[in-house]
């Protein structure tokens, strides 16, 4: 297993590298240079040359990549022309909004799929069966950011259950208050989240089961008399339910990709609403520093599921 | 040889085409005629596959009498006009402009580069998928760290940087770039199929033959797994429809005065919009809902008659 463990981490410093390359050359590529906007508009062409030689931007592009990589290792990531705010400051304050939607959203696809799942496999071929694939017909096929903007219209200005904007309201006071606010913000956009995002688990443990339910071993246990209950709890959903749980790191993708529709939609302050701003305002330092943490969570999300992965099976290990 | 039989064989003509017809009924029916009996079984499909096909060629057809730059211009008398009247079905928006001609050729533009996504992503993603699952060894593990590494770069945050470098781009270029990042799915799917299908006797019959790779690969894999091949292409046109309104919706999809189901939806960004002018934007969303549904309920549809034991059309026989 540790075998399996090591080769996989070694084939992610590869990976690494190009992405940072191509993100490196996507900013190379933008127009503009580092200093608009923090300096006078009438300076001297002669003093930006100046600041563009001390800072290295006439050398090769290996050498600037070099001094860039070796800046992201101090964890420095430039300042934002924007907001004139280091950029790492920044993603923290808004990297924890959509962390918390992001956990939000996922223990309830979770804490939706599951329960689906086993019912429809439970149930299969009759008429729950049948809702449950309706269900999820339904919902794989909608493009998700149509979702929200009818669910933001009718839960949040129609019916007014829920915020339209912000992750947090002003008039919030005391710990509880602000917890309670924050979560009010999320439940609308979570909810949607989970509720279209469930397909793959469905799917996936229905199939499962219901494999599982026609094998072998359950035969033999139900001829040895042992209950269909105990049966369940014990063997089947054991088996299925194990790679489900290596999933949940692929689906940080998913999740990290959608964040950009909820938040633009929601308004709500996280990383997908920094990256659109920083898109409108050229703020390049903050483009790149979010095109590649995204990047570097895809692939620790992946990293993380096929470890998961082949804890739990171990045909997927190499020997 | 043919020459041989014609001699050796007293069969008259009249016998020769009785019994042609008589093998005939007996053989197993095409793909194509397997998916027309299941469609004509399934009678929701057969009504959403022609309306899917009526609306796309309405669509086409209508969108060809409208002046496009005429009806992008601002009419300040036609602000925010109520739906349901003569001049203006379905209303009007912010800048007068009529919603029904917007959402024909929005419809229009956003199909077609669906469409056009699909079959560029599919055709790379089907080749992907046949080279690497036939090849395997050395050719499929450099193809699929390829595909690894498509995996994890930020898909839809590298599309509106690559949208915001290209100082000029159209539909066309469009279509291009999104194409780079939507076929991995398919080649999934594919190489996995083309894999066990290597493995068969029929292949290796082929290869000690002496038949080229090539021809093995597009003449006789192929073949083999084109219901899989229609399915996905079909359910990927449904997912390719939320691809292009979705950029489009977030403002980087078609160029300004190209009007998109997208940039339809996107008038319920504005918060007035939203509550009080709901015909600016729920027609393009109501819109997409239903196409996508009938186009994935087609797909579905589809899978099934690849799978016999779940056929419905075969018992009519």
């Amino acid at each position: 297993m540790w075998k399996t463990i090591l080769r996989r981490v070694l084939i992610m410093i590869p990976e690494l590298i190009i992405l940072s390359i191509l993100v490196f050359l996507l900013a190379k590529a933008m127009p503009g240079d580092p200093f608009t906007g923090s300096i006078n508009p009438r300076a001297d062409p002669a003093q930006i040359h100046h600041l563009m030689a001390i800072h290295g931007l006439y050398d090769p592009w290996y050498q600037q990549y070099w001094n860039w990589v070796a800046h992201l290792f101090h964890g420095d990531l430039g300042m934002s022309y924007e907001y004139q705010e280091p950029v790492v400051d920044l993603i923290q304050q808004r990297g924890a909004n959509t962390l918390w939607l992001a956990l939000f959203t996922m223990v309830l696809t979770y804490g939706i799929g599951l329960p689906l799942g086993m019912y429809a496999a439970h149930h299969e071929g009759k008429l729950q069966d049948t809702l449950v694939r309706v269900y999820t017909y339904v919902t794989m096929s909608i493009p998700f950011f149509v979702v929200l903007v009818i669910g933001i219209w009718i839960f949040g200005y129609a019916l007014n259950w829920f915020p339209t904007s912000g992750s947090v309201s002003a008039q919030a006071s005391g710990l509880g208050g602000t917890v309670l606010s924050r979560l009010d913000h999320i439940i609308l956009p979570g909810l949607l989240g989970a509720l279209f995002g469930t397909v793959n688990i469905v799917q996936y443990l229905r199939s499962e089961v219901i494999d599982a339910k026609h094998s072998d071993y359950v035969r033999t246990a139900r001829s040895k008399g042992v209950p269909m209950k105990d049966i369940y709890r014990h063997h089947i959903f054991r088996n299925s339910l194990l790679p489900i749980a290596a999933f949940a790191g692929y689906s940080i993708t998913g999740l990290l990709g959608g964040s950009i529709f909820t938040e633009m939609v929601f308004s709500y302050p996280g990383m997908g609403l920094l990256f659109l701003n920083a898109i409108n305002f050229r703020d390049y330092t903050v483009i790149t520093a979010l095109v590649l943490l995204y990047g570097f969570l895809n692939l620790l999300g992946t990293l993380l599921s096929d470890i998961v992965l082949s804890i739990v099976d171990p045909r997927v290990r190499v020997e | 040889m043919k020459r041989d039989i014609e001699d050796a064989t007293t069969i008259s003509k009249a016998d020769l085409a009785k019994l042609t017809k008589e093998a005939n009924e007996e053989a197993t029916p095409s793909r194509l005629k397997i998916m027309w009996g299941e469609f004509k079984a399934d009678k929701p499909a057969l009504v959403s596959l022609f309306l899917l096909v009526f609306f796309i060629l309405f669509v086409i057809i209508a969108s060809e009498f409208i002046d496009v730059p005429k009806m992008m211009e601002t009419n300040i008398m036609g602000y925010y006009n109520k739906p349901f009247t003569p001049d203006y079905w379905l209303g009007a928006d912010a800048g007068g402009r009529s919603i029904v001609k917007e959402l024909i050729v929005g419809s229009r533009n956003s199909i077609s580069i669906a469409i056009g996504l699909t079959i560029i992503s599919s055709t790379f993603g089907i080749c992907w998928g046949l080279i690497s699952g036939y090849y395997g060894g050395l050719v499929d593990l450099a193809m699929q760290r390829v595909y690894d590494f498509m995996m994890i770069i930020p898909m839809l945050m590298t599309i509106i940087v690559i949208v915001t470098i290209i100082p000029h781009y159209n539909a066309i270029t469009l279509t291009l770039i999104l194409s780079i990042f939507y076929w991995m799915g398919t080649s999934r799917l594919i190489r996995s199929r083309t894999l066990a299908e290597s493995q068969k006797d029929y292949v290796a019959a082929s290869k000690t033959s002496g038949t080229s790779n090539f021809k093995i690969i597009f003449r006789e894999i192929m073949p083999n797994i084109s219901s899989l091949i229609i399915v996905d292409t079909t359910l990927s046109f449904a997912e390719n429809i939320g691809v292009e309104t979705g950029l489009s919706f977030l403002g980087f999809g078609l160029p300004m005065g190209t009007p998109s189901l997208g940039t339809l939806i996107a008038n319920a960004n504005d918060p007035e919009n939203i509550t009080q002018y709901w015909w600016t934007w729920l027609p393009a969303a109501i819109e997409i809902i239903i196409l996508c549904l009938s186009i994935s309920y087609i797909g579905q549809v589809m899978r099934r008659t690849t799978n016999a034991a779940q056929r419905r059309g075969q018992d009519q026989k």
